[in-house]
């Protein structure tokens, strides 16, 4: 702000519009050889989780849990940072859903079997996958339907600059936020769950408030200095005027996002750092695309149209 | 769908044009000249009342505690914090259950609710996708509670019976199974609530099956005007009444000062220990106080930091503008943990998950931009030459729209959500009925919880980002000591 010099976002949008490529083409590929860890809410299945004290002998717990009967078993060990307790959990492939009756049986067993671990039981889920499936469905659909009520919203408020144009184009940034919040949960193997479903709502509010912030500037210049600013310029200063309010609002929520990450990790709730995590890239993703991207690619869009029809209406 | 597009185009438009001016000309308007002492009146009113909504009242009689207003521990916390147990109980794939079955497929499982002593619990039945969903937290007490144990038996079928005589005729040491049995659940056709025009009174008919019109007719036969028949679901008494008269059809009825909400609730309970099917969990997940517990403080310790850290950082950039900012934020935060503990009477009690904690995040990060907005456009405007008091007055018009168009999204995902995820009942359910009937009204709570936390702390922002906000700069600004550049930032381009 001391200086006033105007950024030059627009002629630098080729950088600024590669790296996400990247990001996103390094995630698929990592999504293709490893696989999306998805998370039973979703897909289906049943998973228990117990903390045990002494070693414990998982081939055995994964032998006595599969000779129950209910398809093959996956064991896994892991421990609590906070507590320094030892937790072991029990998943099973088969992702038909098993009943409470079922699940009691086979609790009951494995704590029998392994008296002497003391297992006690930390969290237990079960899911049907045709439930998890609708649940998906729905988030995707209450996701999609916000999307257009969004892009109608920015068209009427901001009809000055291009009306729908300018919806779309924050459309596309907050696709490009989730997308970068996606990659985050497949380069950290994170599953995808509720918290998934909760990280992409914060961030959707959070980045079409960032993009409305940019584009109010420019209405509101567009209103000050009329046509006689070029697209370019008119976007450039405007996004530049917004760039210190970007960047202090982007600082104080990602630092509230960090905090939550750091006493949660020291705590050891894994539940809230996969929230949290992804919600700080989520953060900083939403401050790229708005400051970066959605000015340049609107004010692309208006030369390319300014160009392909040279009447103006 | 296009008819949903119509209105909310018209909506749009409309709330375009009115009430964005509405607004706009109402800040206009009040930007007049604010007396100095607003300051410390909104100041003192936002502090006692952060203090009100942290602390609740509380008055200790005894051992006896009542709570006048709700404070921070009086938060109910949802199970994926707490621990608790979430299910979704369904009839087995293939019945076909009708709206009154699942309501008796309700009453059993509150009934055993109440009998495991669970009184705090969420139930709702969801009669298009024929699921109950059942939410109850960890018993605090209990520490030997066994969630899957407590499950399986809220899906059992339930033992309905018929018996001869009275609960208080059971003798000392003998059980209710003791008593005669007349009938069991399969000899019970149905039981139906309805208003009797004659006695003007609520009363339950009985019809029964062919199996149980005999035993019934006898035992009516032998206790007709002296003795008692009492209902029993599993081993709790449903009711005792008086038999008056033989019986010999199979239809009865059964009469008292019925309510017609207590009456259903009999019928209902009636009919639970007649359903011909058995409760299937198809969703259930546990999750156990100890990492709930963990979850919770991890969350209190980080909300402390990551709010100290805004107020800091805030007052050293925008110095005076920044310290009002964190008088306002402290009020919106007040404000928001006041609408989740029902510390107002028309409110109740909201239950906080994480998704919720992630809607408070995002609102008060709203919040904090608002004032981001404001202090901004101030310094701005003072750089460009304007006296501290036009600079405010400026500063706070212009970033208005910013801040309206903003918010106004947030309103709008909020609804979204809250039409999604919660009862189909609510408000936003019916509104967007059109799009989400399809699903079913499954209660995802966790994210209409989300929804619900956002709405609120927008409305808030409103509120204390903007009307309060403004009022205490203004006011402040009537003071000549605080009336220099450099305490809006702008010292160091002074001309």
């Amino acid at each position: 702000m001391k200086s006033n010099k105007v950024l030059d976002i627009y002629g630098k949008r080729k950088v600024f519009f590669i790296i996400p490529i990247v990001i996103a083409v390094a995630a698929l590929i990592v999504a293709l050889v490893f696989g999306l860890e998805v998370a039973i809410e979703f897909k289906g299945g049943t998973l228990m989780n117990y903390s045990y004290t002494g070693d414990i002998d998982t081939d055995a717990l994964k032998t006595a849990a599969e000779g129950l009967g209910h398809g093959s078993v996956a064991v896994s060990t892991g421990s609590s940072l906070s507590t320094s307790t030892n937790t072991v959990t029990v998943s099973f492939a088969s992702n038909s859903g098993l009943t409470a009756d079922v699940l009691k049986e086979i609790s009951d067993k494995l704590e029998d079997q392994f008296k002497d671990n003391e297992l006690v039981s930390l969290n237990s889920q079960d899911v049907k996958p045709s439930s998890g499936l609708k649940f998906f469905v729905k988030c995707l659909v209450a996701v999609l339907f916000s999307f257009v009520l969004l892009v109608v919203y920015i068209a009427f408020r901001f009809k000055k600059i291009g009306g729908l144009s300018a919806g779309v184009f924050a459309l596309v940034a907050l696709i490009h936020d989730i997308i970068i919040v996606f990659a985050s949960f497949i380069f950290f193997r994170l599953p995808i769950d509720a918290n998934f479903m909760a990280v992409i709502l914060t961030i959707l509010g959070y980045s079409i408030n960032n993009t409305i912030v940019t584009y109010d500037r420019i209405r509101e210049n567009r209103t000050l200095y009329g046509k006689k600013m070029g697209l370019v310029e008119l976007m450039n200063t405007s996004v530049t005027q917004t760039m210190t309010r970007s960047i202090n609002t982007t600082i104080t929520t990602a630092f509230a996002a960090l905090a939550i990450c750091i006493v949660a990790w020291i705590s050891g709730v894994n539940s809230i750092i996969s929230f949290a995590f992804p919600l700080l890239i989520g953060l900083v993703a939403g401050f790229y695309s708005s400051v970066f991207m959605s000015g340049s690619m609107w004010v692309m869009w208006r030369l390319y149209r300014d160009k392909a029809a040279p009447v103006k209406k | 769908m296009f008819l949903v597009w119509f209105m909310l185009k018209v909506l749009f438009a409309d709330m375009n044009r009115k009430l964005f001016q509405k607004i706009r000309n109402g800040v206009k308007s009040d930007l007049k000249r604010v007396k100095k002492p607003v300051f410390f009146v909104v100041t003192g009113i936002i502090i006692a009342f952060a203090i009100l909504a942290t602390m609740g009242i509380h008055t200790f009689y005894g051992d006896i505690t009542t709570t006048w207003i709700r404070g921070l521990t009086d938060i109910r916390w949802g199970i994926d914090i707490r621990g608790g147990v979430d299910v979704t109980f369904a009839p087995p794939e293939g019945t076909d259950a009708s709206n009154d079955d699942m309501d008796a497929a309700r009453s059993i499982i509150e009934t055993r609710m109440l009998n495991n002593n669970i009184t705090d619990y969420d139930i709702y039945v969801d009669y298009s996708a024929h699921q109950i969903i059942v939410r109850f937290p960890w018993q605090s007490e209990d520490t030997d509670f066994d969630p899957e144990a407590a499950v399986k038996e809220l899906g059992e079928t339930a033992m309905l019976s018929f018996r001869e005589g009275r609960s208080s005729e059971i003798e000392e040491g003998k059980t209710y199974e003791d008593l005669p049995l007349v009938l069991n659940g399969n000899d019970v056709k149905k039981a139906t609530a309805y208003y009797n025009t004659q006695n003007k009174d609520y009363e339950i008919s009985l019809e029964l099956e062919d199996s149980g019109v005999e035993a019934f007719s006898n035992a009516t036969k032998k206790l007709a005007g002296t003795g008692y028949i009492s209902i029993w679901m599993d081993d709790n008494l449903i009711t005792e009444p008086k038999v008056s008269v033989h019986i010999a059809d199979g239809s009865a009825t059964i009469s008292g000062s019925y309510t017609a909400e207590s009456a259903k609730a009999m019928a209902d309970k009636i009919n639970g220990g007649a359903l011909p099917f058995k409760l299937e969990t198809s969703n259930f997940s546990t999750i156990s106080p100890t990492l709930g517990e963990g979850a919770r403080d991890a969350m209190a310790v980080a909300g402390l930091i990551g709010f100290a850290f805004i107020v800091i950082f805030m007052i050293i950039k925008y110095r005076l503008p920044g310290f009002v900012a964190s008088i306002a934020l402290l009020g919106q935060a007040a404000g928001t943990f006041a609408a989740i503990t029902g510390f107002f009477s028309f409110n109740e009690s909201f239950t906080l998950t994480i998704p919720g904690i992630a809607g408070i995040i995002l609102a008060l990060g709203m919040g904090v931009d608002a004032n981001v907005i404001t202090a901004e456009r101030i310094r701005e405007e003072i750089y460009a030459g304007k006296s501290v008091n036009g600079a405010i007055r400026t500063g706070y018009k212009r970033a208005f729209a910013a801040i309206f168009d903003g918010n106004i999204t947030m309103v709008i995902i909020a609804m979204i959500l809250m039409g999604a995820f919660g009862t189909s009942d609510s408000f936003c359910g019916v509104l967007f009925s059109p799009i989400f009937t399809w699903f079913g009204a499954s209660t995802e709570g966790t994210i209409y919880s989300f929804g619900y936390t956002l709405a609120v702390g927008v409305v808030l922002n409103f509120l204390f980002g903007i009307l309060l906000s403004r009022l205490m700069t203004m006011s402040l600004s009537e003071f000549k000591m605080f009336r220099k550049p450099a305490l809006y930032g702008g010292a160091n381009n002074e001309k």
